[in-house]
């Protein structure tokens, strides 16, 4: 079965979408995406979606299920490289990606996921627990 | 350059709900849609052909290209034999969904377009047409 293939660099997971994605490809992501966050530990997740044309409300959906997956599995999500075209749709279609890290493109969600890892690190070493 | 015609697509699985985008994007690249235009029109196409499959169990997605001489757009059909929508008002509601999506599919393929038509008989099925124009 089609897959889309999901990369572990470090503490994170990167998933490019290149292909025009039909429903079960988009759940089958979403369900690979969660279970590999469980069996590597990963701390993040970027998902790069400067590939896509569309974004409809199904693929925002999806995003918005793996953000909020990756987050009960205490793992961030950023979500990278949306076209112009397509952010003016999704609000016009009423999809404001509510709960979704965005960046506008890899360098720039690497960054935050690293950040974010960064600031969990020093919270940790003053004592506390990470939030 | 702006073409007429028109072509008929079967929406009868996810993967012809994928053709119906790539078909809808090559005829609004044809009738000179701008790039923002075609994300729109090719969003609410993947809407309705979605709601075709998922609500009417298949149907059908009709693709239209009109030339008035001063205007120039598309016209989408879709049509299916399902259930039919009982209160289509309610079904128009941002939010509202009967199979636990995010309820946007009629709303938001609306608010994407110019023109909006939606027919619905309870037992014999569901007809909506949305036009862009350029």
């Amino acid at each position: 079965m089609e897959r889309i293939p999901i990369l572990k660099l470090d503490d994170f997971l990167l998933v490019t979408i290149q292909v025009d994605m039909h429903d079960q490809l988009a759940m089958s992501l979403q369900d690979d995406l969660t279970e590999r966050v469980v069996r590597t530990h990963a701390r993040g997740v970027l998902v790069d979606i400067s590939a896509l044309d569309v974004v409809d409300s199904f693929i925002g959906r999806m995003l918005g299920n793996i953000a909020a997956m990756s987050r009960v599995l205490d793992a961030e999500t950023v979500v990278v490289g949306m076209r112009p075209a397509v952010a003016i749709t999704l609000v016009e279609l009423g999809l404001s990606l509510p709960g979704i890290r965005t960046a506008l493109n890899v360098d720039k969600g690497m960054l935050l996921l690293r950040q974010a890892r960064a600031r969990e690190a020093r919270g940790l070493n003053h004592g506390r627990l990470g939030q | 350059m702006a073409a007429s015609g028109s072509e008929t697509l079967p929406i009868r699985s996810d993967s012809e709900v994928v053709t119906v985008r790539q078909r809808v994007r090559t005829w609004a690249a044809q009738q000179g849609f701008s790039l923002v235009d075609q994300t729109k029109i090719i969003t609410a196409a993947s809407e309705l052909a979605r709601n075709v499959l998922v609500h009417g169990g298949g149907g059908t997605a009709r693709i239209e290209a009109l030339n008035n001489g001063s205007r120039v757009g598309l016209k989408l059909t879709f049509e299916d034999q399902g259930p039919g929508i009982p209160d289509i008002s309610l079904a128009m509601r941002d939010g509202y969904t009967t199979r636990g999506g995010l309820g946007l599919g009629l709303s938001g393929a609306k608010r994407l377009s110019n023109e909006f038509d939606i027919v619905s008989k309870v037992g014999e099925g569901t007809c909506v047409s949305i036009t862009r124009w350029k």
